[in-house]
């Protein structure tokens, strides 16, 4: 490795990775990003869960839904298109027949909650309170707000600080709250600031951004919901954007800093890098599982390599460090 | 679903088949995994591919002392296309085996195997297990075309009870798989009926078969992500024991289906009563 900016190379196993998530620590930054490793039972065919920092599920509503009809993806250059519309049985379903499960694996559960109402964010919120699992809880900003036009939350700063504030309010007080927020806005930042202000712990950026593929064939949208999310690696420098410019933004003292949770086409160590180095505490491995099952380990101990060949002795000393 | 396996598979054998490919890979440890209707997930292209999502394949055969397994594929798009123009000794990586596999009613019973095109792919391990309880099988293989049909010789070498039908009429009986099955069905006094191949041939198989009160079993292929489970993008509607439809993961609760139990119909759309039909204003 030519890049070696600090000490010289060091020892891969010193590197501590312990991370920052939310006001505590998490024994290393890796996490999965919502939707893209299930409830956990499959990925942990290809690794232990209790070895990844975190993981994240997918949201989760307080009744169940179908989500939307097929087709619900179609394949783009290093990404993908999806419009699964959250289909899932519940949270009471999660919480009786998934979450104990995970909990047995001694998995650190960050559970991603939303609802069309500021009201179904906190009903999920209150129902996970003192279960065995849960570290965390995701608030998936980027549902439609029935009361609000069907605008999604996440498009506008005083939505999305209803939502933190209420379920702050309710979230058991050592369960850091983390904010999800999407890349298609004028302004992340204000949006981030807005979340910070109403109490999350954390921001986790970036989601899907808005696309649309038409069927040349059909000559009609692919997806049966017209546009839908796209992510991978075609959206990776969109996501380090959003998270530098948040990061730059907190170190400027133009709200108070918390830990970023960082996704966006990350499938490598060198990916998850770029991230820290932005400013991001933790990172999502999502689409890159479908390509690779075992991904999220793999980035695991390819960025603890490339931290030891930068000679970063501590996670902790390459966040940000890009702005330095 | 069986405990899939993620390996480096070295590519044995690749060589075309009629208007298909032939692909053999050799890796440890699935084969003996195996059985008739896993799949097999492909990555193609290596680690910065910008195809990031698998492709999907029956298992065609898998050779446990050998340590092989064998997929016939088809060109469609980009990620065939490139699968097409690998070489021997090039190496892939795969999961597998993955899926559910087709169910087989214990004992000797009499089973129609009906396929269009690369469908046949799981069936004649599908024939060696029903065969080896002492049953006894016969096959519709259809195509739209000659050269798309797979496995006639193969079904010809097994049984003498094999119906061909092309839509172009340059081999057998011109027409779809459908239109001999119900005398198939009540010449080899068929106690249960497989079916692989597209949609609207899996459900007019599984709505004869159901009106002439047979069991049917479905090995379905819908649009797969991830394959292994996680992605949701694969689902259809299908009723479960409990009587609730859901939109069940093609991977993992399907590919292969009690076809009765499948809302064929509705594939493609949000049935009225499926679980959280009302969250999606559907009613
Ligand atoms: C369980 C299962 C078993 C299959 N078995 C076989 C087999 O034995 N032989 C064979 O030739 N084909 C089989 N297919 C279909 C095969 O997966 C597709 O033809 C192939 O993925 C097309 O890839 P492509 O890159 O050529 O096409 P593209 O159109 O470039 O593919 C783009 C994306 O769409 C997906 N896709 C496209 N067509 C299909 C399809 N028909 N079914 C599922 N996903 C699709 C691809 O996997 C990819 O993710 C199977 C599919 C499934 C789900
Ligand atoms: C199939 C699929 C389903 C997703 N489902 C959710 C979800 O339920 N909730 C959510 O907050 N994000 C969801 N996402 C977004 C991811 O969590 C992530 O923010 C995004 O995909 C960017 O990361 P990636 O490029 O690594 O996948 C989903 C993404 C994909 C591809
Ligand atoms: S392909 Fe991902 S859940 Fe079936």
């Amino acid at each position: 490795m030519a890049t070696t900016p600090r000490l010289g190379a060091l020892d891969p196993a010193a590197v501590d990775l312990t991370a920052p998530f939310g006001g505590g620590t998490l024994p290393n930054p890796v996490s999965t990003a919502s939707g893209c490793a299930g409830y956990g039972r499959e990925i942990a065919k290809f690794q232990p869960l209790a070895e990844l920092g975190s993981i994240t599920t997918r949201t989760i509503m307080p009744y169940p839904r179908a989500g939307r009809a097929t087709p619900r993806m179609a394949e783009t250059p290093s990404g993908m298109l999806n419009g699964i519309g959250l289909q899932g049985s519940g949270i009471e379903h999660f919480v009786e027949h998934e979450l104990p499960w995970l909990a047995e694996r001694g998995a650190r559960v960050l559970v991603s909650i939303a609802g069309e109402r500021v009201e179904e964010f906190a009903e999920c919120a209150r129902l996970l309170n003192g279960r065995p699992g849960v570290i965390g809880l995701e608030a998936n900003l980027s549902c439609p707000d029935v009361d609000n036009r069907g605008l999604v939350f996440a498009c506008n700063p005083a939505t999305s600080y209803d939502v933190v504030q209420a379920v702050r309010e309710v979230a058991d007080p050592v369960l850091p709250v983390y904010a999800k927020l999407t890349a298609d806005v004028t302004s992340i930042t204000d949006v981030a600031k807005a979340c910070v202000k109403a109490g999350a712990d954390g921001l986790s950026m970036i989601n899907t951004l808005l696309g649309i593929v038409i069927d040349t064939d059909t000559l009609r949208p692919h997806l049966t919901g017209t546009s839908g999310g796209l992510s991978g690696p075609a959206i990776r420098p969109v996501a380090v954007r959003c998270v530098h410019q948040v990061h730059a933004a907190m170190r400027a003292g133009e709200f108070a800093a918390v830990p970023i949770l960082g996704m966006g086409g990350i499938r490598t160590g060198l990916d998850a890098l770029q991230f820290v180095l932005a400013g991001a505490s933790g990172v999502a491995v999502g689409t890159a599982i479908f390509n690779d099952p075992s991904a999220p380990l793999r980035v695991l101990d390819e960025l603890r390599a490339a931290l030891a060949a930068r000679g970063f002795a501590e996670l902790t000393d390459a966040i940000g460090y890009a702005h330095q | 679903m069986a405990h899939p396996l993620q390996r480096q598979a070295e590519i044995v054998e690749l060589s075309p088949v009629g208007g298909h490919h032939r692909l053999v890979l050799r890796a440890e440890g699935i084969a003996e995994r195996v059985l008739p209707g896993h799949f097999v997930a492909v990555a193609v292209g290596g680690p910065d591919s910008s195809m990031l999502l698998r492709r999907s394949f029956f298992i065609h055969r898998a050779d446990p002392t050998a340590e092989t397994i064998e997929v016939v594929f088809a060109e469609q798009g980009r990620g065939t296309r490139e699968l097409a123009r690998c070489r021997p000794g090039d190496t892939l990586d795969i999961v597998a085996p993955l899926g559910n596999a087709f169910s087989v009613p214990s004992g000797a019973v009499s089973a129609l195997l009906v396929a269009g095109g690369y469908g046949s792919a799981p069936m004649f391990a599908l024939a060696d297990l029903i065969r080896a309880q002492g049953g006894s099988v016969g096959f519709i293989l259809g195509a739209a075309t000659g050269d798309r049909l797979f496995g006639v010789e193969e079904a010809r070498a097994l049984t003498p009870d094999v119906l061909v039908t092309t839509e172009d009429g340059s081999v057998g009986i011109r027409g779809r798989v459908t239109l001999p099955l119900t005398e198939a069905m009540r010449a080899i006094e068929a106690g249960v009926v497989y079916a692989c191949g597209p949609t609207d041939l899996l459900e007019a198989v599984a709505e004869t078969a159901t009106a002439e009160g047979v069991r049917c079993f479905t090995a379905v292929e819908e649009d797969m992500a991830c394959g292994i489970g996680v992605c949701m993008t694969c689902v259809l509607p299908v009723v479960g024991d409990d009587g609730v439809s859901r939109f069940a993961r093609a991977c993992v609760e399907g590919p292969c289906f009690d076809g009765s139990r499948v809302r064929w119909d509705e594939v493609g759309t949000i049935p009225a009563d499926i679980e959280g039909a009302a969250a999606m204003g559907v009613h």
